[in-house]
């Protein structure tokens, strides 16, 4: 009796709850695990030197640094777990890449750097780092509009492979898909160091790769689309820890 | 400039063999890769890595174009007495990255 009662309580289980939240870490190789593990062999931490180079570094009209607003750059510890944040100045949700654009333009008063430039992912890698181990915060009220506008943009076909995001990360993680094993895709280690790249990179240069990948037209770096797929990867991933700067293949 | 980590242990005990780990910023350009406009991208690689304990030299590698941006080397060596680690990048463009470390043996 108890047996069929078990057999009954997983048939009518959802899907995610069979299938626990994992970080594709999990699906690293040993080495690699390690490589991240190790801040003396995680090539990452030479951009978390060059960010803290760049956090006392004075800069713009202002003639301010980073760290002249918000002292040690400990003090932003927990801050990269809910970002893409709200940001209620500009009545839209940011990225924590465009807040630092935007500390720069108002209150450094100096030309902000691009995104996906050196700089600005040293530090946002910096930030990251500070919230390392602490796991990733669900959204606001003030997000949820745009976390929805995120799931509609997973959920969507796209590309001459007509694939949504979904039918990968939701319906087939953990298959192969060539070599690899399809992750669920949880952003917890951005930006991160990939070694295909031999570069540092945010979670949207990843993004524009698997739209690529199903050949679709990738949205530009910082664009709405981008954000609210951020936001949504973000909740999706909540409660899982933070591994910034991770290290994947 | 090149960022540079250099990873020595801090607590050596005489005679103890311990690891250095090293890691430098560097693109490692191949020579084999074009630009979008077609033309080769010239080589410029870290082509030798020297270190040198109080000026003998105890380790050297030489770096080859197949490998990786931000080349990672660690190696041994045996602490006999305290000094200072020196350590030599050269690279195709004729820079060389010099950085020092010290070893405190107890």
């Amino acid at each position: 009796m108890k047996r069929w009662i078990a057999a009954i309580c997983l048939l009518a289980m959802p899907a995610w709850a069979q299938a626990p939240k994992i970080s594709s870490f999990e699906l690293m190789k040993p080495e690699t695990q390690a490589m991240q593990r190790d801040d003396a062999s995680n090539p990452a931490m030479l951009w978390i030197a060059e960010g803290r180079q760049l956090w006392s570094q004075k800069a713009g009209a202002s003639n301010q640094s980073c760290a002249d607003c918000h002292g040690d750059v400990a003090s932003l510890r927990s801050v990269a777990l809910r970002f893409p944040a709200f940001n209620a100045a500009q009545g839209n949700v940011v990225t924590l890449d465009q807040q630092i654009q935007i500390c720069r333009t108002q209150a450094q008063k100096a030309e902000p750097w691009a995104l996906e430039t050196r700089p600005l992912l040293a530090l946002s890698a910096l930030i990251g780092l500070q919230s390392r181990g602490l796991p990733l915060q669900s959204v606001t009220a003030a997000e949820v509009a745009t976390v929805e506008q995120g799931r509609a943009l997973f959920m969507e076909r796209r590309g001459q492979m007509n694939l949504s995001c979904a039918q990968c990360h939701d319906d087939h993680d953990g298959k192969s898909l060539g070599g690899a094993t399809i992750p669920q895709g949880h952003p917890t280690g951005y930006p991160l160091y990939r070694l295909e790249w031999q570069d540092l990179g945010s979670v949207e240069r990843r993004l524009r790769n698997c739209m690529v990948g199903v050949r679709s037209e990738p949205y530009a770096y910082g664009s709405p689309e981008m954000v609210a797929l951020e936001t949504f990867l973000r909740d999706r991933a909540a409660g899982l820890p933070l591994e910034t700067p991770a290290v994947r293949p | 400039m090149a960022s540079v980590l250099i990873n020595v242990p801090k607590l050596v005990r005489k005679g103890e063999t311990i690891e250095i780990k090293t890691l430098i910023s560097h693109p490692m350009e191949t020579g084999f890769r074009s630009a979008s406009d077609g033309k080769l991208i010239p080589r410029d690689i870290i082509h030798r890595f020297v270190c040198t304990f109080e000026g003998t030299e105890i380790f050297f590698a030489d770096l080859f174009p197949a490998i990786s941006a931000n080349p990672f080397i660690a190696f041994t060596m045996r602490a006999e007495r305290s000094g200072t680690l020196t350590f030599r990048w050269l690279d195709d463009k004729g820079g060389a990255q010099v950085e020092t470390a010290r070893l405190d043996v107890q």
